[in-house]
């Protein structure tokens, strides 16, 4: 158990290493710079101010200078050199958290009972219903759902905000969508789970020994068949929590996401590592919690390192 | 019927068109592609010509989903975001089947510690976070058509080398494999007569389920304003364009959004439809 923490850890660590360098080598490989603006300051000035902030040094030295104040909890903004970049995660990834946990359990606590009753009677009314509704939602990403909702819940029935961080119910909608959405994944790999796992042998002994159907379903067969949910939802899980583009797009949330992309188009080098550097940590610390977690259901898998 | 006499292929034909929603989403796809392709020639309206006066107007006998507050005509605009979807779908999806491939096969055929090598770097590549890689792909080389193209396919072939190498370890010890070395069949002749053929299948299958990643990838990096620059138009720039402005114009977002999630629901469809029918030991659905 040690040895795999260990080892799964150091990986861990060279992903997000990797990511942080790529990203960085990426947004130098860019034409423009943090301090090219439509009115164009003097090329003297324009070389001062590249000087001051260390943009004339080596890549591989100002790389280095921008791992060192990120592990120390100093790296600045290059665009806006007031903002320190931990403050500004620190201040939009509990938005962005906020918005992702109830869409997280939008998504389980709607899609797993849904993909259950599905895979429990193949064939039936609830089967075709649960599996319309998730291919439905497949098919309505959240560019789509995202705008309708607000459609519905914003402008027509004016329950909530169309859009903004102001009111304390701001999160029901992106939440909303992001789960529905997520939902139907999940509800589709618990219903494929599920069917796997009753048509197989050991499922017919706990019958056969007269076990009675609810034990069947919770102790034996949802413990197995939640492995390739357990495997969706690692990742998911990482991406809601950070935040989603398209959905902080559509309903103008501050969250981490869209300072990813303004940061890439604001050749804010320090900013867009970071926050490249934060969501690889997030995914690589999800996947190996999903690892453990799917070791503790089936032995037989064991601990992969 | 008589079901004695047929080749796997005409089995295969007849499981694919034995369910209704599957020919309807072929007929559908068909339909499309004929009316995205020669729509636009038959429409009175062109992509960018504008009716001011008119402005944004709501579904009418003479626009038939409405204009934008240009008073651009949406259903000939959608026809023409169509092509470029549809073609955006294709070309990514090739990009991402040649690399996938390659890959797969030439992790399949060496030897067992660079395959796992190879299949490792595959691992650590599905942890990255590459919705990110892409926006900052798009950002950083311009908003080209065929970069846009090269970041997605870039990005969707990881699945397609895993499927591809692991029916290559399947198939290379196996008999006629090894026939065909014995009589000195060369690598080339191997690999492109017996190899691949047999490959071929589940590189189709897994290739239409890929389009409609692709689509919806392409039409995410649109509406974030990162994909299709204008004057160029595709589904997910008009779906952008609808969601900016639902709260005056409604109709300018459903039309969009309505052709492209029955696109992505026909191709789904198609996608799994094509798995069950060529792979009957596939758990359905």
């Amino acid at each position: 158990m040690a040895r795999f923490l260990i080892s799964r850890l150091l990986q861990g660590i060279v992903v997000v290493f990797i990511t942080m360098v790529a990203t960085f080598a990426l947004l130098k490989a860019a034409p423009g710079g943090p301090y090219q603006k439509e009115r164009a300051t003097t090329p003297e000035n324009e070389a001062r101010l590249r000087e001051e902030y260390g943009l004339d040094q080596p890549l591989h030295v100002q790389f280095l200078r921008v791992l060192s104040k990120a592990m120390s909890g100093t790296l600045k903004c290059d665009k806006f050199k007031s903002q320190l970049v931990g403050d500004i995660i620190r201040n939009s990834f509990p938005i962005s958290a906020a918005i992702g946990l109830p869409a997280l359990l939008i998504a389980i606590g709607l899609g797993v009972p849904a993909g259950a009753l599905a895979a429990l009677r193949p064939g039936s009314l609830e089967d075709r219903s649960a599996m319309l509704m998730s291919t439905l939602g497949i098919c309505a990403p959240s560019l789509v759902l995202g705008p309708l909702i607000a459609l519905v819940f914003g402008l027509k029935l004016n329950w909530f905000n169309v859009a903004g961080w102001y009111d304390a119910d701001d999160w029901v909608l992106p939440s909303l969508t992001l789960g529905l959405i997520y939902a139907a994944y999940v509800a589709r790999l618990t219903r494929g789970g599920l069917r796997e796992t009753l048509a197989q042998e050991f499922i017919r002994t706990a019958r056969a020994k007269g076990a009675g159907e609810g034990a069947v379903v919770f102790r034996h067969a949802l413990k197995l068949a939640s492995l390739p949910l357990l495997n969706f939802l690692g990742p998911a899980a990482a991406g809601l929590l950070t935040g989603s583009f398209v959905t902080e797009t559509v309903f103008q949330i501050p969250g981490l996401g869209q300072h990813f992309v303004s940061a890439a188009i604001n050749r804010d080098y320090a900013l867009a590592s970071a926050t490249a550097a934060f969501y690889a940590a997030m995914i690589v610390g999800f996947n190996l919690l999903v690892d453990i977690i799917q070791a503790a259901i089936n032995p037989r898998i064991g601990l992969k390192s | 019927m008589s079901t004695l006499h047929e080749s796997p292929g005409q089995a295969a034909w007849r499981r694919l068109t034995s369910h209704r929603s599957t020919v309807i989403a072929m007929l559908f796809l068909v339909f499309l592609v004929l009316l995205c392709g020669c729509g636009p020639w038959l429409s009175p309206y062109t992509e960018a010509s504008q009716d001011l006066k008119l402005g944004a107007s709501a579904p009418s006998w003479s626009h038939w989903l409405g204009t934008d507050s240009l008073g651009r005509d949406l259903f000939t605009r959608l026809l023409y975001g169509g092509r470029m979807s549809l073609l955006v779908g294709m070309v990514a999806t090739l990009v991402a089947m040649v690399i996938g491939v390659g890959y797969g096969l030439l992790s399949g055929l060496s030897h067992p510690r660079v395959d796992s090598a190879m299949m490792r770097f595959v691992d650590i590549l599905y942890a990255f976070p590459f919705m990110t890689f892409v926006i900052l792909l798009t950002v950083v080389f311009g908003r080209e058509l065929w970069l846009l193209f090269a970041a997605i396919g870039a990005v969707e072939w990881l699945t397609m080398a895993r499927v591809v190498r692991s029916q290559v370890l399947a198939l290379k010890n196996q008999e006629f494999i090894t026939a065909a070395r014995a009589y000195g069949a060369s690598f080339g002749q191997i690999l492109f007569r017996h190899l691949l053929p047999n490959v071929a299948g589940s590189i189709v299958i897994y290739a239409s389920l890929t389009v409609p990643g692709v689509m919806l990838l392409e039409a995410t990096l649109s509406f974030l304003g990162l994909g299709v620059q204008p004057p160029f138009a595709s589904w997910g720039v008009l779906i952008g364009e609808g969601a900016a402005g639902i709260q005056s114009y409604p109709w300018l977002l459903l039309g969009p959004a309505l052709f492209f999630c029955s696109t992505l629901l026909a191709l789904n469809t198609l996608g799994d439809a094509l798995r069950d029918a060529f792979d009957p030991k596939s758990v359905s659905e």
